[in-house]
């Protein structure tokens, strides 16, 4: 993993511990809803999370939960859509 | 320049308490009031969606003290109608004596009721008083062998009505927005005979996007902002929806109406069956709805 994914995992996970107010012990695969992590009402907050940490905008059409299922869909999201 | 008259509203006698619900369903009666806010619903039986429609209909020309041959148009909308057609707006019509009346069905669930009030301000300058109802037979489509527990604690039974006239009165429509966008009709969904089918995730996101997105639209096309509104009225869906939708534009959680602890979310009814026990006070308030299709839409009100 190179330096940069390592330092955008990280903030990842400083959000998710955020909105989920615990720690983070899933592997990168695991399902963040089948895991108890989230819940539908977390999930917007997981969202809006990761825009205000990497400064931008999920459209509507992409608001679709299993985009963000899982650490591993979350950080290939966030790679397409920051530089 | 449309006003909003009078409300209305008729909900069922048979009051189904979340402890009753639980233990058909297998869960806790406390995991339901927190996951939804409802603590109770209420559940039809015998009664038909028009027949619930009728109820409402009369309560809200009767608060309005109006006779139904005054009604230019009347409009209900209803996802859980018995029938492919006629739907029940003729019925309602026939119900209150009226024979040449035009009336429209609006098959469009949960945003049924803004859709049709926003419409109802337009078309009520052509066609003179316009008399909205919203009636839903929720428990119908809830009820069955493949139970959903997650749709099963949600949804009751009821409808809601409005008078919307051209003729002025306490509260003047200002303005409203109506939008749909398909792309997500597959997630919240109902065939005829079919069970609900709703994704809750996607309906969720899209909700705590869309719905505060809407308010803002209607207010800024006003110049006004959330901080100025005295009261939101919005579909009843669920509780901590409401409350998301109160931290996201900012306003107290005190400004959001709620009754959805007593009837549960009774889809487009819920709207017009809250507005029925709301009490208007000066100032703005915004009526709003997200249901499926999607359909989203707001609509700002000005009390006087």
């Amino acid at each position: 993993m190179s330096g940069d994914n390592s330092y955008m995992r990280d903030r990842l996970l400083k959000v998710l511990q955020q909105v989920t107010s615990q720690p983070v012990t899933i592997g990168d695969e695991d399902s963040l809803f089948e895991s108890g992590l989230l819940d539908s009402f977390a999930l917007p907050d997981l969202v809006a999370g990761v825009e205000n940490e990497f400064s931008f905008r999920v459209p509507d059409s992409d608001l679709n939960p299993r985009k963000f299922d899982s650490i591993a869909r979350i950080e290939a999201y966030i790679s397409e859509h920051v530089q | 320049m449309s006003y909003l008259h009078t409300f209305g509203a008729h909900v069922p006698t048979r009051i189904v308490a979340n402890a009753e619900l639980a233990a058909e369903l297998g869960c806790a009666p406390e995991w339901i009031e927190s996951a939804s806010g409802i603590r109770e619903r209420r559940y039809a039986d015998g009664d038909t969606v028009a027949d619930l429609a009728i109820a409402a209909a009369r309560d809200c020309l009767a608060r309005a003290g109006m006779e139904a041959s005054k009604l230019g148009l009347i409009m209900v909308s209803s996802g859980s109608a018995e029938r492919r057609f006629p739907g029940p707006a003729a019925t309602v019509a026939a119900a209150l004596g009226l024979n040449t009346t035009p009336v429209l069905d609006l098959p469009i669930a949960s945003a049924g009721s803004i859709f049709a009030l926003s419409l109802a301000s337009q078309l009520a300058v052509t066609y003179g008083d316009v008399l909205v109802v919203a009636s839903e037979k929720m428990s119908s489509v809830i009820q069955g062998a493949a139970r959903d527990q997650n749709t099963a604690i949600l949804f009751g039974d009821g409808a809601g009505a409005a008078l919307v006239s051209s003729r002025p009165s306490r509260i003047e429509i200002v303005d409203s927005v109506l939008h749909t966008d398909g792309a997500n009709r597959e997630d919240l969904s109902l065939d005829w005979g079919g069970p609900l089918r709703m994704n809750g995730r996607t309906v969720i996101l899209q909700a705590t996007r869309k719905l505060p997105a809407v308010i803002q639209e209607v207010l800024q096309r006003s110049g006004l902002v959330a901080a100025e509104v005295k009261q939101f009225v919005m579909h009843q869906a669920n509780q901590n929806l409401i409350m998301k939708v109160a931290r996201t534009l900012e306003v107290d959680a005190s400004l959001m109406f709620s009754n959805i602890a007593k009837y549960g979310n009774t889809s487009s009814a819920s709207m017009l069956i809250a507005a029925s026990e709301w009490e208007p006070s000066p100032g703005y308030t915004v009526f709003a709805g997200f249901g499926a299709g999607f359909n989203w839409g707001a609509l700002l009100a000005r009390v006087a």
